[in-house]
């Protein structure tokens, strides 16, 4: 059952992402990284772990392709103005991509070696509990987050004004 | 669905993300739109989440769910900075072909 | 007194150091008192060591290990002997004299601190060379007093003829230095030491041949020859009386250019294997001798006569050397030192007077004016011409002897025509000088005084001394005071050695030393008497140069050595140092520099052309990296 559903999952992500490369349409490029991401928002919930399946839907979905849907009707871009590869560099480019995958499969495959737990605790992925590690052992990192998305937005605000005297 | 720590072993994960991972490279090698090269980047991101989530799973830790939340912290970030450039060099250039921006040479 | 020992040269070194550091800010009384005060503590710790010496033998004493690299061990330590205590006593005692004259001498100097501080620099420097147990100890001394003569012939170094007296003084003294090195190699390499007792202990036991003894002594023979002014490296000496008197005194006349005597005669078990660098040393001390008494001979600057006489004996010195005559060496550079210093002192006292007119032309008739300078000149001037029971009769007369009886008639009688040159040069110097109508302008006529007491007790102790001094080491036939008392004294340490017949001392017949001693006397007293007859009652002056015979030309240009060396020697390295600097150093060196950097540049033209700014190269070349650094995990 659950390997059915992986297979399905993951077969769908990689279709959808392979689709959103190809495209030439930026906005179906957008559309088909979405679904990419609820796939893998299913491989979350497959993997026990609901809430980082809601936040990723929420911030990835809502938020990040959002301001890439924005982004692209802002710049009123089509598919007549899309620039174009060779032929030439894109087959340079699957050998390096289809080499980077053999050697990352490569580099892993005999490389893991887990200690797993006979029980798993079904509690990892709670709100309850990532909420209890974020606020104890990564308080230091998440108040730096904080301060990273400040900043981030202080900046995009500044790029994104017209004519900003500093 | 806790079953699946037996039913699926870890490397199809590995794989899974792997081959995501490299889908992404490739999109960023082959495409020209500076956008859709940002768009790439956030699957390539994805990619290592979802390995991340996999390997908590796995451990029953909840550290790589903890990394995963940082790294969309970053994801996010960078794609509003990303696109607030993108945006800039939009308005001198008219173009988003990563193409035309080799100014940085000597 | 072993504990004290340190004590000898060090005082004059904190004298140095007050002097140098604080002089500029303390009273000249101050400063002199430092300075003479200092050297006169350490000639009173002198003459106590030399009691101690003369009663319980040497003394040694180590202060600290200063050099231990695998078999060289060199310690920084004293050995007090005979020989040195005797050296040191001149260098402090003579010294200390100079000092005190000094004081009025440079009285109205600038640089009076200065030059006290460059004088005890130089006592301290001095009295480590003769003290030191070892050729290392030896050779700090030895470029101590190097510099400090440096330093000294060029004190008024606003005279640019001065400064490069002083750089020829330097340079002249570094060939020589450069030899000294080789032979102290030479010497660690045979008996793999450098402590002299321990040379000379092992020379038995290593018995090396004779080649080696030999290169050995001509190298330090070389290192003698620059430091105490013998052909060819003589030329620095006259030049170096660019300096204040009083330094050509001490330094160069009464101690630094005897060093090259004390390191022969120190290193004499040495010398004596070989037979062949004693006759190199008689050899070229006697031709030194003659050479320098001709260039003396038509020298008119007041100082040059005594430079070139100063040459003139240091030769002497190495012809008794040369004969195996060690203490006879030793002797005459004891009287040496006091008649030469009396003289330079004396000058100085002339120029003083005279405003620092040096030419003895512009001189005469100063007996009047500078009674007491006229009489010390006089004692020094007989005394160094060899007129009987002066110090320089005695010593001069034991070197002929020795000549005599170790080389034969030929070899005595040219030294004898040496020490007849001295006669006729110094007498002349004498006469012109002092007698006659004064033939200076008349400011210097009414400036005409004589020097203050501070200078003129110097002279007078010197030049009892030089009446004396002679008695340190009367010979046995005229049975005046102790006979070859000095030699008794010394004889633990140098003894003279006749080569020829098994290491005994000399002994001519009776009868054969009064004969030689008559002739030397006779002929010494003869051509002063001559000199007076010329200068005194014919009243004859030294001519313009333009008006010399030919050969006289030839003299007063000191036989066109200068020219020579310039044309054999610094032409060539400057012409080679013309062509290195071209083809070496610009286009050799400069292009290697800048051919690296053009490379670099050439190189940066083209890899920069990898940089063209397109991302997607750079993308690419990033996951080719990736893959490799994938690749090597695998490998």
């Amino acid at each position: 059952m659950s390997l059915t559903v992986f297979l399905i999952l993951g077969l769908a992500s990689v279709i959808f992402s392979l689709l959103m490369v190809f495209t030439k349409n930026p906005v179906h490029s957008v559309i088909f990284l979405i679904l990419t991401f609820f796939s893998i928002a299913g491989q979350y919930v497959l993997l026990n772990a609901q809430f980082l399946a809601v936040v990723h839907i929420i911030v990835y979905a809502g938020a990040i392709m959002v301001l890439f849907l924005f982004v692209l009707m802002l710049l009123n871009l089509n598919t007549d103005a899309e620039p174009r590869q060779s032929s030439r560099w894109k087959l340079g480019a699957a050998i390096a991509a289809g080499m980077l995958l053999v050697t990352l499969v490569g580099a892993l495959k005999g490389g893991i070696q887990l200690n797993m737990p006979e029980e798993s605790n079904p509690y990892v992925g709670l709100a309850q509990n990532l909420g209890k590690s974020l606020f104890t052992d990564f308080v230091v990192p998440f108040e730096i987050a904080g301060i990273l998305f400040l900043a981030a937005m202080v900046g995009a605000v500044l790029l994104a004004k017209r004519d900003v005297k500093i | 669905m806790l079953d699946v720590i037996k039913t699926i072993p870890i490397e199809y994960y590995v794989y899974l993300s792997s081959l995501l991972f490299c889908i992404g490279v490739f999109g960023v090698l082959i495409r020209r739109n500076a956008i859709v090269v940002l768009m790439c980047v956030e699957l390539m991101l994805n990619a290592v989440n979802l390995m991340l989530a996999a390997f908590s799973t796995y451990l029953s830790d909840a550290q790589g769910q903890i990394m995963v939340f940082f790294i969309m912290v970053v994801a996010a970030a960078e794609a509003a900075v990303g696109l607030g450039i993108l945006v800039m060099i939009f308005r001198n250039t008219k173009t988003t072909d990563i193409y035309k921006l080799d100014k940085l040479k000597f | 007194m072993k504990t004290l020992l340190p004590l000898i040269p060090f005082l004059p070194f904190i004298g140095f150091a007050v002097n140098g550091l604080f002089g500029r800010k303390l009273s000249k009384n101050l400063v002199a008192i430092i300075g003479s005060g200092t050297l006169l503590v350490s000639f009173l710790l002198s003459v106590a060591c030399f009691n101690e010496v003369a009663s319980t033998g040497p003394i040694q004493h180590s202060l600290y290990n200063f050099i231990t690299v695998d078999s060289l061990h060199v310690d920084f330590s004293f050995l007090v002997d005979q020989l040195s205590v005797w050296m040191m006593l001149i260098v402090t005692g003579v010294g200390f004299l100079i000092h005190v004259y000094s004081i009025g001498y440079m009285h109205d100097d600038p640089g009076f601190w200065k030059f006290f501080a460059y004088l005890n620099l130089f006592i301290f420097s001095m009295l480590l060379l003769v003290m030191g147990d070892n050729l290392i100890m030896l050779f700090f001394g030895w470029e101590g007093v190097g510099l400090c003569s440096y330093l000294l012939i060029g004190f008024w170094y606003a005279n640019t003829d001065f400064t490069k007296a002083a750089r020829k003084a330097f340079i002249m003294n570094r060939i020589g230095d450069l030899g000294l090195l080789l032979g102290i190699f030479l010497i660690f390499r045979t008996f793999g030491t450098l402590t002299y007792e321990e040379i000379f202990d092992r020379l038995a036991i290593v018995n090396p041949d004779t080649g080696t003894i030999t290169a050995i002594c001509l190298l330090l023979f070389v290192g003698a020859m620059g430091k105490s002014a013998q052909i060819p490296l003589y030329t620095w000496l006259p030049d170096a009386m660019a300096g204040p008197t009083p330094v050509s005194a001490l330094i160069h006349a009464a101690t630094m250019v005897t060093a090259g005597i004390y390191l022969v005669a120190r290193c004499h078990p040495l010398y004596s294997l070989s037979p062949d660098a004693l006759n190199v040393v008689a050899f070229i001390g006697l031709a030194t001798s003659i050479f320098a008494a001709l260039i003396g001979l038509r020298q008119n600057d007041i100082k040059k006569v005594l430079a070139y006489s100063t040459v003139s004996q240091l030769g002497l010195m190495f012809v008794a050397l040369g004969m195996g005559a060690y203490v006879t060496a030793m002797f005459h550079v004891t009287t040496h030192a006091f008649f030469k210093a009396l003289l330079f002192l004396g000058a100085g006292s002339v120029i003083h007077a005279m405003g620092g007119e040096q030419d003895i032309r512009n001189m005469g008739g100063l007996r009047k004016a500078l009674p007491i300078t006229f009489w010390v000149f006089l004692i020094g001037s007989f005394s160094i011409s060899g007129f009987p029971l002066l110090a320089g009769f005695f010593s001069k007369d034991e070197i002929f002897a020795n000549t005599f009886a170790a080389g034969g008639n030929w070899w005595w009688a040219f030294a004898a025509l040496g020490g007849l040159l001295t006669a006729v040069y110094m007498s002349r110097l004498l006469f012109v000088t002092f007698f006659g109508q004064f033939r200076g302008t008349e400011a210097q006529a009414k400036h005409l005084h004589e020097s203050p007491l501070v200078m003129t007790v110097p002279l007078i102790i010197l030049a009892v001394l030089s009446v004396i001094g002679g008695f340190l080491n009367a010979p046995h036939i005229l049975h005046i005071g102790p006979p070859q008392w000095m030699a008794g004294f010394l004889g633990p340490v140098v003894g003279n050695v006749n080569l020829h017949h098994g290491g005994e001392a000399h002994h001519l017949a009776a009868s054969t030393e009064w004969t030689l001693m008559a002739i030397s006397t006779s002929l010494a007293v003869a051509v002063i008497l001559v000199c007076y007859y010329f200068y005194v009652v014919k009243r004859s002056v030294p001519v313009a140069d333009s008006a010399q015979g030919r050969f006289a030309t030839v003299l007063s240009n000191k036989f066109y050595v200068d020219e020579v060396y310039d044309f054999l020697i610094v032409k060539p390295a400057e012409k080679l140092s013309q062509l290195l600097y071209y083809y070496a150093d610009i286009q050799g060196i400069d292009g290697l520099v800048n051919g690296v950097g053009k490379g670099v540049r050439a190189l940066g033209g083209q890899f920069r052309k990898i940089q063209n700014g397109n991302i997607e190269y750079y993308l690419l070349a990033m996951v080719a990296g990736a893959v490799l650094l994938f690749l090597t995990l695998h490998l």
